[in-house]
């Protein structure tokens, strides 16, 4: 096993934490769950197979918008092969992820909301059989009028998609004002005023969502699935079906990619289980490629309005941001992506004020929900892009704006937000210095350009999804005497390496190595509740419970050797599979006999780790949870592209970017990781797109999506990746086990503005909404050449009638955290209504 | 995960039982080759053969012999074996340029030249899910009434998707057709209609049985393609051009096909017409393009924005002649494919 | 949908033999299915795995007759005699591939989905061109798509197995 090679050689570590002795963590290794992905013995949901199984088929919604008069299921039940049908009335009871949105229901009880809603099953023998049968089934329909965006969505009240939320079809709205943006205006030298559209795009994990469900020996419900969020889903089950949690067991497989794409409880999962229990068989799923996009949960469209007012050095005196969110027809996660539109835009630089107001609308298309970023690449989009127009404006150099303004460490933000460590200045200089950004930048011949921007994101959300005092993650430790080591987990292996880090942490404490360690995670009867691996939490929080149940083992152990070996305990070093006494290392015992002791002195040896998140005390204003965490994570990217003026065609021909990640506890993953976020961010700045298309009203009522295929939704190829270079900027943080902070999300979120601001430098032209096709560059082009504002992007924000904000002045004008004009009736922090966070 | 329907499986072993079978099941029966298009379609319940009749043990279709003056392949040669095969290369580099930008090299290992050019007609209305087709309740070409691409339009306007068919038409090829009871030889562009339903001349009861290609001494030969990625996706535009120069650079003969933006592959005869007698400097070069992109109409049915494809024919040909003329498009072609096709080479 | 009732579905009428890792198996199934529908469910190796049976992704390559292939469209009743190598068939004795052995080691895979098609289709390469350049392998790879990685790993991931296949062809270890 190679344990200690080194990072090829477009990656680097910029600081390596000195004086410590690490054996096993900051070292590059074989991550401990890839046997079972290169020999292709991993389980996932779709490679279970059991005795006397049947499969499940999902009828869906032909139509966006319809109530369901009637459903007559008899031919299809009829049909040779098929052993049960249900409907909506099997399964009546609403459910979602978060407590405030709990608008699904497993099948479509009298109402679809978009073309691919579930709205019957059929459970038959062969997979082919209950495919056949679907079309057995008779539905009647009354066809509603639908809505396909949020501006429609705001212009037409009624029909209601869900009677609860804002009114009409608005679902939320939030408004605040951190200090008097007027004000700040009023002091500014510049002002500027932006729009731009992020256009939605969806997670497209390469495994099609599976389950598996039965009714097990004991009568009891166990369920195989691919999810990242084994526990939300134990309990919308328990609700569901009406069973008690404690008689189902969820069991989520390692997921072949998870994005956010598996973290709400979804229909499919509910309905088999429910199948399971009425068939007393096992019964099987495994969703098409086009079902996956209907299941969606991506990234929200979102419209932008941005006004900032500057002064000369730059110093960011007001930020004013309006967005519109595109919901599609639940509520999924959508409360906590509207928060999350504006919440981090106070994070990476210095904003003296900030007024934030969001609205999320309900429209006729699969539910948007959580994507790798969750709600905050699109103002990060528009916020960097007009940084780089600031810097214009003011005859700064971009990189130098940003160094200007960057946030200080520990600094607490205008929204109350408490940060931790911060590398931002030093990501910013680490990728100029990489990319030559100051012989480039305004220098490249025309048709070529670099761009640079930077971003924040957090490392677990401060918050669970439904209020309560209990830990977020928790880890269940024992030792055998034969010396081995289980590590019990509620955590999800979705490949992000979650098990290795675990496994890593507590072979560090323990003085192993990760072999020795036997990771069970996502099993909610075998390990104790994690959250899920959502958030960029799993590290941090499953991690520092992990390095407390570590420490309590380590810390029994320890006492045992030290009464044997006759040494302070204080002198024991755990290392190299064996517990020794520093000052005179020939006294010894194995790890083995180690545990032995430990066992003769204690009993059993088990321990278990707990983590809370911080208290955080400074957000006291009605959704001031949204956006805290114990840490933050930063990056900067500068991507060089190649842009044919001729065509429009564009090539991103290289991205050089830097992680403040706190410390790499495996770099091989840690790279893997900025690879793959970069490599998704690219996806998404050029060409992702969850597109819908209308048919001719006149003719048709059809709103479907544009093309739910592989082929048709464009992912990037092995031949579309440009060249990456990666420098990990190292700090550890005491926040995080061994310093670590978040690696898979934030790398994601510069590269979009990026490649934006980069065909400006290479052609002179601003895209303002992504995908940056060659389409739109070309009009933007053309606008160019005709004198007119060369840009392409949205025109207009529409009207939004607005609560009035919650004033709450930032820390530097005194305030405490507390809206002023909230009633303190209102004030109440964190009832379960309120208590909404994210993946 | 998706299933095939139910079909009865036939495996002949010559050309004349399949042939027979042909005529005996008309059109309820499909000849399945390399299975990429026709399987996918099946799956997606596109097209539903009661009866697939395998070519895998039909003697005597696979295999190239190439003389000095022609070149006879068969249906069954994979789009790999093209793509790999040095005499392609230097010979008809069209063709083997075309063949090795096909999907991807999984399916061109599989894929047949015949499947290739008999491929299904593509629009983003047809290639979909049974459901989702049935939520716009069907169009013209399966199941449906209506063209939604054009509501107007009395015939589908589904795009023709074959890479390699542009550019044997460019190389001049002619195809056998074999039907239990004759066998013909047409030129390869005389296969096609502009109707997406009735794409193909062929009758049901005839296949392909033989790819012909007439002496290409002097010919110098080219196609481009432009599709979104660099691998999988099919073309939305393609240029196929072949010329030939005389010692002076002055166009003898030209031919220029434009792939993707029809019903069938557009020949653009005016524009090759132009050319002759003329050396492939700018200025022909830029009436060239413009003469044949004129013929482009594509349609709201493929990725891409339809006015810019349209916008970018002309830019595609003016690659081609340039290349053609000697010019090193390299980086043209660089930026277009994202690497430099000769990877191919063994 | 039309569709005549032909054999029924459940109905294993179909036998074939294949040579499967280097094993001759026989193996009844029903007619419609797929070269990936009988490796994962009449013959029970699920390391084959799959994105869309429609031939868009690449995750269910595997080698037959020495090529990568898409199993999602290769019709099982096509593949009597021939010959078919999944990502089973790689470690042997119990010792990993090098391919498997530098993917592990070098990030080559993470949530491990695209894996077995990938290594596949590395291995098909590199018995066919031992020393690929890097656009080669780019090339190669490219029907094959890996939401995780970006790729790169995977990239270092074959350079690295292609000097180890020579180290172990000189020492005898590899045939
Ligand atoms: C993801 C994906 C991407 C693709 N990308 C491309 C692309 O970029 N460019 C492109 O051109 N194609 C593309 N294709 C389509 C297809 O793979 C190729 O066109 C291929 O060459 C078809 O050949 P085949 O042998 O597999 O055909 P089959 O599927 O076997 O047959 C195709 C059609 O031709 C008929 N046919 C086959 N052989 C004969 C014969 N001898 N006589 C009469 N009729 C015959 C069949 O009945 C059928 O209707 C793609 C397919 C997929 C799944
Ligand atoms: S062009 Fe019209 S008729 Fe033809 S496939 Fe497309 S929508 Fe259907
Ligand atoms: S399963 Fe996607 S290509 Fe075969
Ligand atoms: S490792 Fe997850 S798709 Fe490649």
């Amino acid at each position: 096993m190679a344990n200690n090679q080194d990072l090829p050689k477009r990656a680097s570590r910029s600081s390596k934490a000195a004086g410590e002795d690490l054996r096993v963590i900051g070292s590059s290794r074989q991550r401990v769950d890839v046997r079972g992905k290169v020999t292709g013995q991993t389980i996932y949901a779709d490679d279970i197979s059991l005795p006397r199984m049947a499969y499940c088929k999902i009828l869906r919604s032909p139509h966006p918008h319809a109530v369901i008069r009637n459903i007559d299921v008899s031919r299809a039940q009829a049909h040779p092969g098929v052993y049960l049908v249900l409907t909506g009335k099997d399964l009546p009871i609403e459910y979602g992820i978060l407590p405030v949105s709990q608008d699904e229901t497993a099948l479509c009880v009298d109402r679809v909301r978009h073309v691919g809603d579930p709205v019957a099953a059929v459970i038959a023998r062969e997979e082919l059989t209950a495919f056949e049968a679907l079309d057995l089934i008779d539905v009647e329909y009354e066809i509603l009028p639908t809505i396909s965006d949020p501006e429609e969505a705001l212009a037409t009240p009624e029909p209601r998609l869900h009677d609860y939320g804002e009114e009409g079809n608005i679902h939320k709205r939030v408004s605040f004002e951190f200090g008097d943006v007027d004000k700040g205006f009023a002091e500014a030298d510049e002002i500027l005023e932006d729009l731009f559209f992020y256009q939605g795009s969806t997670h497209l994990a390469m495994e099609q969502h599976a389950s598996v469900a039965i009714k097990d020996r004991e009568g009891k419900l166990t369920l195989w699935t691919s999810t990242q969020v084994p526990h939300y889903l134990h309990r919308s089950l328990a609700k569901v079906l009406e069973l008690p949690a404690g008689h189902i067991r969820v069991i989520a497989t390692p997921n072949g990619g998870g994005f956010g794409g598996k973290s709400d409880p979804l229909n499919h999962e509910i309905i088999v289980c429910k199948a399971a229990l009425l068939l007393g068989r096992p019964v099987k799923i495994s969703l098409t490629r086009e079902e996956v996009f209907y299941c969606h949960r991506g990234r929200h469209p979102v419209l932008m309005k941005f006004k900032v007012g500057v002064k000369k050095d730059g110093t960011i005196k007001a930020l004013d941001l309006q967005t519109l969110i595109d919901g599609g027809g639940y509520g999924s996660f959508g409360v906590a992506s509207t928060f999350y539109t504006g919440a981090l835009q106070t994070t990476a630089y210095h904003v003296e004020r900030f007024k934030f107001r969001a609205c999320r609308t309900f429209t006729n298309k699969p539910p948007c929900g959580p994507k790798r970023g969750h709600g905050t690449p699109q103002p990060r989009f528009g916020q960097e892009v007009q940084m780089d127009k600031i810097a214009e404006r003011l005859g700064i150099d971009p990189a130098e704006l940003r160094l200007r303004t960057a946030v200080k460490p520990n600094e607490l933000t205008a929204n109350f937000l408490q940060l931790g460590t911060v590398g931002l200045e030093q990501c910013i200089r680490r990728v100029v210095d990489m990319s030559g950004w100051k012989d480039k930048f305004r220098k490249l011949p025309e048709g070529r350009g670099v761009g640079l921007a930077c971003s924040c994101y957090l490392t677990g959300a401060g918050l669970s999804i439904y209020w309560n005092k209990m830990p977020h993650s928790g880890i269940q430790l024992k030792l055998d005497r034969s010396g081995g080591v289980t590590l019990q987990a509620g955590t999800t292996e979705i490949g992000q390496g979650s098990d290795d880090v675990l496994a890593a942490i507590v072979a560090e404490i323990l003085g192993l190595q990760t072999v020795d360690i036997r990771v069970y995670s996502g099993d909610t009867d075998l390990g104790p509740v994690d959250l899920g691996s959502y958030s960029s939490r799993v590290t941090l929080m499953a991690g520092n419970a992990a390095v407390q149940a570590a420490e309590r083992a380590k810390a029994m152990l320890a006492e045992a050797v030290a009464e044997k070996l006759q040494v302070p305990k204080e002198r024991l070093r755990f290392a190299d599979n064996a517990v020794f006494d520093t000052a005179a290392p020939e006294k010894r015992v194995t790890f083995p006999e180690a545990v032995c002791l430990g066992e003769s002195r204690f009993g059993t040896i088990g321990t278990v780790g707990s983590y809370w998140p911080p208290k955080m005390p400074a957000a006291q204003y009605k959704g001031g949870g949204v956006g805290t965490s114990p840490t933050y994570t930063y990056s900067a990217a500068v991507a060089e592209v190649e842009v044919n003026p001729a065509t429009g065609w564009i090539r991103v021909v290289k991205i050089w970017n830097t992680h403040d990640l706190g410390r790499a506890l495996n770099p091989t993953i840690a790279l893997g990781q900025v690879e793959g976020s970069i490599y998704m961010g690219l996806g998404e700045a050029l060409m992702e797109e969850q597109e819908f298309r209308r048919l001719p009203k006149k003719l048709s009522h059809a709103l479907v999506h544009k093309f739910p295929s592989i082929l048709e939704y464009k992912s990037p190829t092995s031949l579309d990746m440009p060249e990456i270079f990666t420098e990990f900027v190292e700090g550890p943080d005491p926040r995080g086990p061994f310093g670590a902070k978040e690696v898979g999300q934030g790398p994601l979120l510069p590269i979009m503005p990026a490649v934006a601001n980069a065909v400006y430098d290479a052609v002179g032209v601003r895209i303002d909404e992504v995908p940056i096709t060659p389409e739109k560059i070309l009009k933007a082009l053309a606008e160019k050449r005709a004198g007119r504002e060369p840009r392409y992007g949205p025109t207009h924000f529409p009207e939004i009638s607005w609560p009035e904000a919650l004033r709450v002045p930032p820390p530097w004008e005194g305030g405490d955290g507390r809206a002023i004009n909230e009633t303190p009736k209102e004030r109440k922090p964190r009832v379960e209504k309120e208590a909404v966070l994210k993946p | 995960m998706m299933r095939l329907p139910l079909f009865e499986f036939r495996m002949p072993r010559t050309g004349e039982e399949v042939a027979r079978i042909l005529d005996g099941e008309g059109s309820n029966a499909m000849v399945l080759a390399g299975g990429t298009d026709l399987l996918p379609n099946m799956k997606r319940r596109q097209q539903v053969p009661r009866t697939l009749i395998s070519l895998r043990h039909v003697e005597g279709l696979s295999g190239a012999q190439l003389d000095h003056g022609s070149a006879r392949l068969g249906p069954c040669l994979t789009l790999t074996e093209i793509a790999r095969d040095a005499r392609f290369r230097n010979g008809c580099s069209a063709l083997s340029q075309a063949a090795s930008l096909v999907a991807t090299p999984h399916i061109r290992n599989v894929a047949t030249l015949g499947g290739n050019i008999c491929l299904d007609t593509r629009c983003a209305y047809y290639d979909q899910n049974y459901e989702w087709r049935k939520a716009i309740n069907f169009c013209k070409k399966k199941d449906g009434e209506i063209c939604w691409v054009a509501t107007g339009s009395p015939k589908c306007m589904a795009v023709s998707s074959t890479d390699t068919a542009p550019a044997l038409i460019a190389l001049g090829a002619s195809v056998r057709l074999r039907s239990r009871s004759e066998e013909r030889d047409i030129p390869l562009a005389d296969l096609y209609n502009n109707d997406g339903m009735n794409y193909l001349t062929r009758r049901p009861n005839e296949i392909l049985t033989e790819i012909r290609l007439g002496s290409l001494h002097g010919w110098k030969s080219t196609y481009w393609k432009l599709r979104r990625r660099g691998s999988f996706d099919f073309p939305v535009l393609s240029v196929a051009a072949a010329v030939r120069l005389s010692k002076g650079g002055v166009v003898e003969e030209a031919r220029i096909v434009l792939g993707a933006v029809a019903s069938r592959p557009l020949v653009a005869t005016e524009a090759a017409k132009f050319l002759v007698g003329r050396p492939l400097d700018r200025e022909s070069i830029e009436q060239a393009g413009t003469l044949t992109a004129k013929l482009a109409k594509p349609l709201d049915n493929t990725d891409f924005d339809m006015s810019w494809r349209k916008k970018v024919a002309a830019e595609f040909v003016n690659y081609a002649l340039r290349e053609l003329r000697g010019d090193d498009m390299r980086a043209q072609r660089l930026e277009v494919t994202r690497y430099l096709p000769d990877v191919n080479a063994d | 949908m039309t569709q005549t009732r032909l054999p029924a579905e459940s109905e294993k009428t179909a036998h074939i033999r294949i040579a499967l890792n280097g094993e001759e198996v026989d193996v009844s199934f029903a007619p419609y299915k797929t070269l990936l529908e009988i490796l994962r469910e009449d013959l029970g190796h699920t390391g084959t795995k799959h994105g869309c049976e429609l031939g868009e992704c690449g995750a269910c390559a595997v080698i037959l007759d020495g090529e990568p292939v898409l199993s999602c469209l290769v019709l099982a009743l096509e593949c009597d005699g021939r010959n078919v190598i999944t990502i089973e068939g790689l470690a042997s004795n119990g010792e990993l591939h090098p391919i498997q052995e530098a993917f592990a080691n070098l990030g080559g895979s993470q949530c491990g989905y695209c894996t077995p098609g990938m290594i596949l289709t590395a291995k098909a390469l590199l018995d066919r061109t031992p020393h690929p350049s890097h656009d080669q392998i780019r090339e190669a790879l490219s029907g094959n798509l890996c939401r995780c990685t970006g790729y790169l790993q995977i990239f270092d991931s074959v350079e690295a197995a292609i000097a180890q296949i020579s180290e172990r062809k000189r020492t005898g270890e590899l045939k």
